[in-house]
């Protein structure tokens, strides 16, 4: 793999939590909440919107693993965090792959990053019933390109928050 | 279409024809590397009235475009011919045909009669001099005169190769529109050459890799219509699809049919972990081909059902692997650079067609059962999900270019490696599998 690639795969993992992103499966603002922060807003630390863009809802992987690397158990741990304090909410974990290799083996690749994922967030407590996965493998890029730089955006797992009893 | 599949009445009648005990020495080896298309012509077939002058042009059209599209056959232009056929049994001027260099002619007649169509043909062997096989009539509605057109090219190739052809069949694929990452797919069918498109699902859910039974009757695929992937059984004239019930809250795909019809042979992901499992359709049962903490995917049953090859990453690269069908001990056949992927064992089950990944290239290729004789036939930024034509000697695949624009589009390969060529689909196409020779 090409170096530079990796250098910036990193970069864009420290931004990602900042980045809006158009993740049509993702919630906007269904949350309510209290005080003077708007209900739902991206400053509502009780909001889906906040959760996917402060704490971080995704995590990246390297070429053909499903392996979490440091970056990605430091946003996990967020995610456990967040969960583990909004135990209202549930969530479903998108395993997703890069282009590169058959749409069968991906397939099953994004289920091993959803998993690998999941797994981390049960380690830390979160109840596994509050955590379901799917696998999307190629077939929901959110990069377009067909180099490493949007490659290493692609082979992820998003943590989407599906659903939350609060008024 | 469906009206047309379930009323056709396909009479086939010899006709009466002088009989050759042998036919003449035209004859095309298929294995032994033909370079040089055979040149054969194919005058407008005879139209038995005005009703009949459109079928009788586009028939003769479509039997010389299925020849052409072999790359065994070239055909000359009819600006180059001398003779004029313009009864059907009038005597066929040989030394016309032989100073034009056609060395098979096809003629032929059609009768429409209402709604009834009728095709007859006769194969020459111009330099014999002599009829290739006997005549032959086939009979139809008019509305599926292209599978007529068909039939007669089906005769013609296997009278000058003898084997059996690959016109008459149908493809199902994944009808794929919008840009890659809003992409819509829709599983559709069509005949093998393009033609006769017809969707069976709409773009709501994501769809994937449609699967054949052996009969053709019905389609296995995977759709994501309830969140997760899972497997649907699709009714190909009723357009009636159910699911195939495999284990709750699981995701399952990768489906493939026994050569009996009767079970399937799939991928079920639990717990990250996907293994191969083998469903009998008719009591819903499952059982457990493969217990490993490696991906398992991707099974295709051996012709005769006693073996399947598929797909495991155990080694630490996704290899080739056949066991029994009812699971058991695997051997690794792929020993190659690279990885392997999408195995399917062809119709004859004398090789395996495969995706390989190699140094950035992917290509579509054969290896015979045991690992041997590999042979790559493509390559290109990403080639993969091979399926055998019914007579094993062509295999369609997906090809996607590369980049923010990439398209995904059917092709087609020669097992020689020759011919390679785009199949021509409304919008982009993947995930062909190429149906039986219709009855």
């Amino acid at each position: 793999m090409n170096v530079l690639g990796k250098v910036i795969a990193l970069g864009v993992l420290g931004v990602m939590a900042a980045c809006t992103n158009n993740d049509p499966s993702a919630l906007g603002g269904a949350a309510g909440g209290n005080g003077s922060i708007l209900p739902g807003s991206p400053s509502d630390p009780r909001s889906p919107a906040y959760f996917q863009q402060t704490v971080g809802d995704r995590v990246l992987f390297e070429v053909d693993q499903s392996t979490l690397t440091a970056q990605a158990q430091t946003i996990l741990q967020g995610q456990a965090d967040w969960l583990l304090a909004n135990t209202d909410f549930v969530a479903t974990i998108e395993g997703h792959a890069d282009e590169q290799g058959t749409r069968e083996y991906n397939l099953a690749l994004g289920a091993r990053r959803a998993n690998a994922a999941r797994e981390f967030l049960i380690s830390r407590g979160v109840a596994g019933n509050r955590l379901t996965t799917v696998s999307y493998g190629k077939e929901r890029p959110i990069e377009i390109c067909s180099t490493e730089e949007c490659y290493s955006k692609n082979r992820r797992a998003v943590t989407v928050l599906t659903g939350s009893t609060l008024g | 279409m469906m009206r047309f599949l379930t009323s056709l009445l396909l009479g086939l009648t010899i006709l009466a024809a002088p009989v050759y005990a042998q036919s003449g020495p035209l004859r095309l080896e298929l294995d032994q590397g033909i370079i040089e298309p055979l040149p054969f012509a194919v005058p407008n077939f005879v139209p038995d009235g005005p009703a009949a002058t459109q079928y009788a042009n586009d028939i003769s059209r479509v039997v010389a475009a299925d020849l052409t599209g072999t790359g065994l056959f070239r055909e000359i232009s009819s600006d180059a011919f001398i003779s004029r056929v313009s009864s059907f049994d009038a005597p066929v001027q040989f030394a016309d045909w032989k100073a034009i260099n056609a060395e098979a002619l096809v003629t032929g007649a059609v009768n429409v009669s209402g709604k009834r169509l009728t095709v007859r043909f006769r194969v020459w062997d111009v330099f014999s001099g002599q009829e290739l096989g006997n005549g032959l009539q086939f009979a139809g509605t008019t509305d599926g005169w292209r599978r007529m057109a068909h039939k007669v090219a089906d005769q013609v190739y296997s009278r000058v190769t003898g084997e059996s052809g690959y016109f008459d069949s149908r493809v199902a694929f994944v009808s794929e529109s919008g840009p890659k990452d809003q992409r819509l797919k829709r599983l559709a069918i069509m005949d093998y050459d393009g033609a006769n498109v017809q969707y069976l699902t709409d773009s709501a859910a994501i769809v994937l890799a449609p699967r054949f039974s052996p009969s053709g009757d019905r389609l296995l695929y995977t759709s994501y219509e309830t969140g997760q992937p899972r497997i649907y059984v699709l009714d190909v004239d009723r357009v009636k699809r159910t699911e195939l019930k495999t284990q709750d809250g699981t995701m399952s795909f990768s489906p493939r049919f026994s050569p009996d019809g009767r079970s399937i042979v799939y991928s079920l992901i639990q717990g990250g972990n996907t293994d191969l499992w083998k469903m009998d359709l008719a009591s819903g049962q499952s059982v457990r081909l493969t217990n490993t903490p490696a991906i398992e995917t991707a099974p295709s049953y051996s012709p005769d059902g006693s073996q399947i090859v598929f797909e495991s990453d155990r080694s630490g690269t996704p290899q080739l692997y056949i066991m029994p069908a009812n699971g058991g001990e695997a051997t690794r056949i792929s020993f190659g650079a690279g990885r392997y992927g999408t195995p399917v064992w062809s119709p004859r089950g004398d090789l395996i067609a495969f995706t390989k990944q190699n140094k950035g290239r992917f290509h579509i290729g054969v290896m015979r059962t045991d690992g041997s004789e590999e042979r790559l036939l493509t390559s290109s930024f990403l080639d993969e999900g091979p399926t055998w034509s019914p007579n094993g000697r062509v295999i369609m695949f997906t090809r996607e270019s590369q980049g923010a624009s990439g398209r995904a589009t059917l092709y087609s390969v020669d097992i020689s490696g020759r011919n390679l060529r785009p199949v021509r689909t409304p919008d982009g196409g993947s995930d062909p599998s190429w149906g039986p020779l219709q009855k």
